[in-house]
């Protein structure tokens, strides 16, 4: 995502948004010694992602830099940085709560519309093909379950999930 | 024999029969009972977990709620699916006041969640319940002079302190299971690095690019295939050579296997019967070896 194309907003009370959240409450506690960046696979290959300095921005308030930018998608979600860090600041979770952010401030990926649809619609982010179904027959494979789309749904909407799903912004 | 509730997860059911049909054959024969419940969801993993972290901790909830309905423990095949249960599972057992808060959101469903069953990935079965020495002695069909990479991926190991796995830096598990079949397990550079497979679909440049490392790593070890335990690292590192062959233009025809495959042919269970044609990667040149 390009983060010129937001208003840039800086707040220095951003930190507090992020660790009055799930996932996010470790974050003032990195002391930027950079464990997490050296553990990194992606920063390995490109700069457009660093973990040190998205939590350095979040931390110093640049709100829109971190939440409208491109590196917290970056994030390839291996935990190796949560693992190792020193100061047990749970970073991939911190990114999580991060990407939680953006979402409620319409700033996100196209393709997470497609998880999200494909959640509520079957129950399952990756849908199951009826010719895979039949499928099933042919391998001896047990017919499989329905999913549980109806509760599935109540809780969904009981935590407002994907509210800002269908308003996003420019993006990607 | 010893039952537990199966979650199947999404991607193994859409599109990689041969995981299941391995999968269910080795367990069955090993003694394990696995039950299809009905309901289950999805077990709201990263996608899920990016849109709402308060999501996908209820999700995963409410799938374990229904196994302790059922007074079963879980077993996963899929490693993401793993993750997203058994941290649910460790959290909310441990953080009463997050356990609240989701209850009071699983009330909408008519559930509850009460922390009283476990949830494991099957390689943690096959250890715990069944046992190398008795897969060592359960195989017909030795895998001998086979040259194994063993690929653990990210999220059966990581973060350890809800997992509880393995040894996050320097785990045994999968080498140990590859090794009971009388392959060998070979070392290779940065086995514990990331495959980029979550990163398909937003950058299917990084993606690659890490994906392709891991091959050319393997690749110089000497390996004759990779095992791996999730169905991701399966896709990253099979259709993701068909992808380096038409970026790089480099053919590295290297098979990549679930582990539950190689289980399942060295338990003498027939190749034929496992649907190993929809992997992209030929693997024949693995199994005349084998066979």
């Amino acid at each position: 995502m390009e983060s010129s194309k937001a208003e840039k907003i800086t707040d220095l009370a951003f930190y507090r948004t992020v660790t009055s959240r799930l996932g996010g409450e470790t974050l003032t506690s990195c002391y930027q010694c950079g464990t997490c960046a050296s553990s990194c696979p992606v920063a390995k290959i490109t700069d457009r992602f660093n973990p040190r300095v998205v939590i350095r921005l979040a931390l110093l308030g640049e709100k829109t830099e971190v939440i409208a930018g491109d590196a917290i998608w970056l994030c390839s979600s291996c935990y190796n940085c949560q693992e190792r860090c020193p100061q047990k600041v749970e970073i991939a979770d911190v990114i999580y709560a991060l990407r939680n952010i953006a979402f409620e401030e319409r700033y996100f990926p196209n393709i997470y519309s497609e998880f999200a649809s494909a959640l509520k619609n079957d129950g399952r982010i990756v849908s199951v093909s009826k010719f895979a179904e039949r499928k099933r027959t042919d391998y001896g494979l047990p017919r499989l379950q329905p999913t549980g789309v109806e509760p599935l749904r109540k809780i969904l909407s009981a935590v407002t999930f994907g509210e800002s799903l269908e308003k996003r912004k420019e993006a990607t | 024999m010893t039952r537990y509730a199966l979650f199947l997860g999404c991607i193994i059911p859409a599109r990689q029969p041969s995981y299941e049909i391995s999968a269910r054959k080795a367990l069955s024969k090993l003694g394990i009972d696995l039950v299809d419940l009905p309901d289950m969801t999805c077990c709201a993993p990263p996608p899920v977990e990016s849109i709402s972290l308060e999501a996908s901790l209820s999700v995963a909830a409410y799938n374990i709620c229904l196994a302790e309905e059922a007074d079963l423990n879980l077993v996963t095949l899929c490693a993401g699916c793993f993750q997203s249960l058994a941290r649910a599972n460790a959290l909310l057992r441990t953080d009463d006041n997050l356990k609240a808060k989701i209850n009071s959101i699983l009330s909408h469903a008519g559930k509850e969640f009460e922390g009283s069953k476990e949830v494991k990935h099957y390689l943690q079965v096959l250890v715990d319940d069944v046992g190398i020495e008795r897969i060592r002695k359960a195989i017909s069909r030795p895998l001998n002079n086979l040259r194994v990479a063993a690929f653990y991926g990210c999220h059966v190991l990581r973060p350890s302190e809800l997992l509880n796995f393995d040894d996050p830096e320097s785990p045994r598990i999968l080498d140990d299971l590859i090794e009971a079949l009388g392959a060998e397990s070979v070392e290779y550079r940065n086995k514990l690095k990331c495959c980029g497979g979550l990163l398909r679909g937003y950058s299917d440049e990084i993606a690659l690019d890490l994906a392709r490392e891991k091959i050319v790593n393997v690749a110089k070890a000497g390996a004759d295939c990779i095992a791996t335990i999730c169905p991701f690292c399966f896709v990253a590192l099979d259709i993701g050579q068909i992808q380096i062959r038409s970026k790089f233009n480099e053919t590295f025809d290297m098979p990549v296997f679930l582990y539950s495959e190689l289980l399942a042919v060295a338990l003498g269970i027939d190749p034929e019967e496992m649907a190993l044609n929809t992997h992209k990667v030929k693997t024949d040149k693995v199994i005349s070896k084998i066979c």
